[in-house]
């Protein structure tokens, strides 16, 4: 006992353990920092988990623009527990997006951005942004079909910026097409360049917490005085700090376990996501849609009125990275308490709000044609005039059942049809389809007058 | 002067020596790290032509997905190095060809054929038979690729993936 005692001392000593590590597990803490702290360590379990699965997956992936979708193939279907890996890095990256949001919006509405934390803001942005490049990357990474238009969607976006967007959007892509260099250069980011990053900024933003300390849960009339401040969080924590390990670490152990043993589960009974169609940027029957954590921006480039759109591409980031960068020179001082800041309040809830209503909007995507919509069944004409029969076949030759609901079948663009006849006359009907409008092509030019009166014929029977 | 005080500008001169060389070995370093980075733009690709069939293989009318190779495809490339083209035979002599890429944000769009339009499955742009916009967000017409009769054979003429840019 003695002689291991002697070993650890002698290692101690020489490798400086408890003189480092002990401030710091052992810094003091405010008291109260209860349960609303954890998102953050949550957040880096999160990142932890990423990096051990990621260097798990890369053992067993083929970064190549040919190989890569074999290689998942292989991962999903063949490796021992493959596809729980999948799922356990793809449930990580959501949890770790959820996390930083969550993480995010109790910071701003606590306002422990202000003096002396402005920088741990700053930085907690950069790792937000580098945190969905990670998702969206990873999403490549999967190169199915999704994986490839996603790129391409991509550099569209890119291309919309002023002067160097061609340029931009060739560096995406690696080239004039997508094609070897593609996929070469999305492992590149997303396995050294953008966790680089994060590596050195996670460490940055760490270090500023212990320099200045976790923010005190903050109390309605407690203003913050940037003359004042440090003095008074110094002798505050002498009086009643608590250190930080066990007194405050045990909840974020707690919620962190709990975080990464849901991610688990996930991944045992849901599994990653399917992987679509080969690569082929030749195959053109993909419906690619992105996965959950860039739906909502998805859903806003489809809802978005056509003409501000490419100027929104461009102004959208830019600005949402400025006002986030500006939000701790704007107010540095003053009330924390969201008791006292019910626009802080009301301002996340709203973006809250939006976010999630775009990502349900995104899930029906009604927007898009329902190309998998079937031929009308007779029950559904439910007619027995062989005009308004062939009117029903017509109605979905010419497409416009992509569009349009009939008695729960087809699509979700347009207004659903069932019972049209019942709100417009025939004349009214024939209006509408000879000249189309901003999301209805005009059906005038390209259909005979025999199929038109055929469909009205249809059209006009539904009541 | 002093001994010091020549002391002290010799150092601060060997001082801004020395760090001028590592910056100058940084800078010198970067070159071909950067130029890995900006690869794609440093090249250029020529375009080609690629046989995409016979032509008696095409109707006149009528409207088809043909596949072909990238102008420069890498060994590494696999099924990525494929693009695809809509195609139609407007006449005897003429053909047309447009990119299967919305003009919107470049998902691919189908030829619905008795419709008589192109689709994008994203967010819903429907372009007509000529390739203009008939509805949805798409800001301009379908692009179209080059294509000539080659001794009996239709050929297409390869190009970058059709960026829309903000003037658009
Ligand atoms: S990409 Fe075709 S409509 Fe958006």
């Amino acid at each position: 006992m003695k002689f291991l005692k002697k070993i650890w001392h002698w290692v101690d000593d020489r490798s400086g353990l408890t003189e480092i590590f002990l401030p710091l597990i052992k810094h003091p803490v405010p008291p109260g920092s209860k349960w609303s702290y954890v998102f953050g360590s949550a957040t880096l379990f999160c990142f932890i988990l990423q990096v051990i699965t990621g260097v798990a997956l890369a053992l067993l992936y083929q970064p190549s623009s040919s190989g890569a979708y074999q290689s998942l193939e292989f991962i999903t279907n063949k490796a021992a527990f493959g596809n729980v890996l999948r799922g356990i890095h793809y449930f990580g990256a959501s949890g770790m997006i959820i996390m930083v949001g969550v993480h995010m919006i109790r910071v701003y509405i606590t306002a422990a951005y202000k003096y002396p934390r402005e920088m741990g803001w700053i930085s907690g942005v950069i790792l937000l942004f580098l945190t969905i490049a990670m998702g969206f990357t990873g999403q490549l990474l999967r190169w199915d079909s999704n994986g490839v238009w996603s790129s391409v969607v991509a550099a569209e976006q890119l291309g919309r910026v002023p002067v160097i967007g061609r340029p931009l959007a060739r560096l995406l892509l690696g080239g004039d097409t997508i094609g070897g260099h593609s996929l070469s250069r999305f492992f590149a980011y997303h396995v050294f360049i953008i966790p680089a990053f994060i590596f050195l900024v996670v460490g940055y933003h760490l270090m500023l917490v212990i320099r200045n300390g976790i923010s005190e849960p903050p109390k309605a009339g407690r203003l913050v005085d940037p003359k004042t401040y440090r003095q008074w969080y110094k002798d505050m924590l002498k009086k009643v700090g608590v250190p930080f390990w066990p007194y405050a670490a045990w909840r974020d152990i707690i919620f962190g376990t709990a975080t990464i043993a849901v991610i688990i589960l996930l991944a045992v009974f849901a599994g990653p996501p399917k992987l679509t169609q080969a690569p082929d940027p030749s195959m053109v029957y993909s419906q690619p849609k992105p996965d959950w954590y860039m739906l909502s921006i998805f859903s806003l480039f489809a809802l978005m009125p056509a003409r501000i759109e490419s100027y929104m591409i461009v102004i959208g980031p830019l600005l949402t990275i400025f006002l986030l960068l500006a939000l701790p020179f704007a107010s540095n001082k003053g009330e924390r308490s969201p008791l006292r800041r019910p626009w802080a309040v009301f301002g996340s809830v709203c973006v809250v709000v939006f976010v999630l209503s775009l990502f349900l909007a995104g899930e029906r995507s009604a927007w898009s044609p329902s190309f998998n919509a079937k031929p009308l069944t007779a029950a559904q004409i439910n007619s027995a005039d062989t005009t308004v029969i062939s009117g029903a076949a017509l109605f979905y030759k010419k497409g416009c059942l992509y569009c349009h609901k009939i008695n729960g079948q087809g699509g979700l663009k347009g207004p659903d049809l069932s019972h049209v006849a019942l709100r417009l006359s025939a004349g009214q009907m024939t209006t509408r389809i000879i000249n189309g409008g901003d999301q209805m092509p005009a059906y005038g030019g390209i259909m005979s007058n025999g199929d038109m009166h055929k469909i009205l014929a249809f059209l006009d029977s539904r009541r | 002067m002093n001994e010091p005080e020549k002391n002290e500008s010799r150092r601060s001169f060997l001082v801004k020596l020395s760090t001028s060389l590592a910056a100058l070995s940084a800078v010198v370093a970067s070159v071909p790290v950067l130029s890995s980075f900006f690869a794609p733009l440093l090249e250029k690709t020529p375009q080609v032509w690629r046989n995409v069939g016979e032509l008696s293989k095409f109707k006149v009318g009528d409207t088809t997905l043909v596949q072909f190779q990238n102008a420069d495809p890498e060994a590494w490339a696999g099924v990525t190095a494929h693009t695809a083209a809509w195609l139609r035979r407007d006449s005897e002599k003429s053909f047309t060809a447009f990119s299967a890429n919305c003009t919107h944000l470049g998902c691919p769009v189908r030829w619905e054929k008795d419709a008589e339009l192109f689709m994008c499955p994203c967010h819903g742009g429907v372009y007509y038979k000529d390739g203009s916009v008939a509805a949805g967000p798409p800001p301009k017409s379908l692009v179209r690729y080059k294509v000539r009769i080659n001794k009996n054979q239709v050929e297409i003429q390869t190009s970058p993936v059709p960026i829309t840019s903000i003037s658009a």
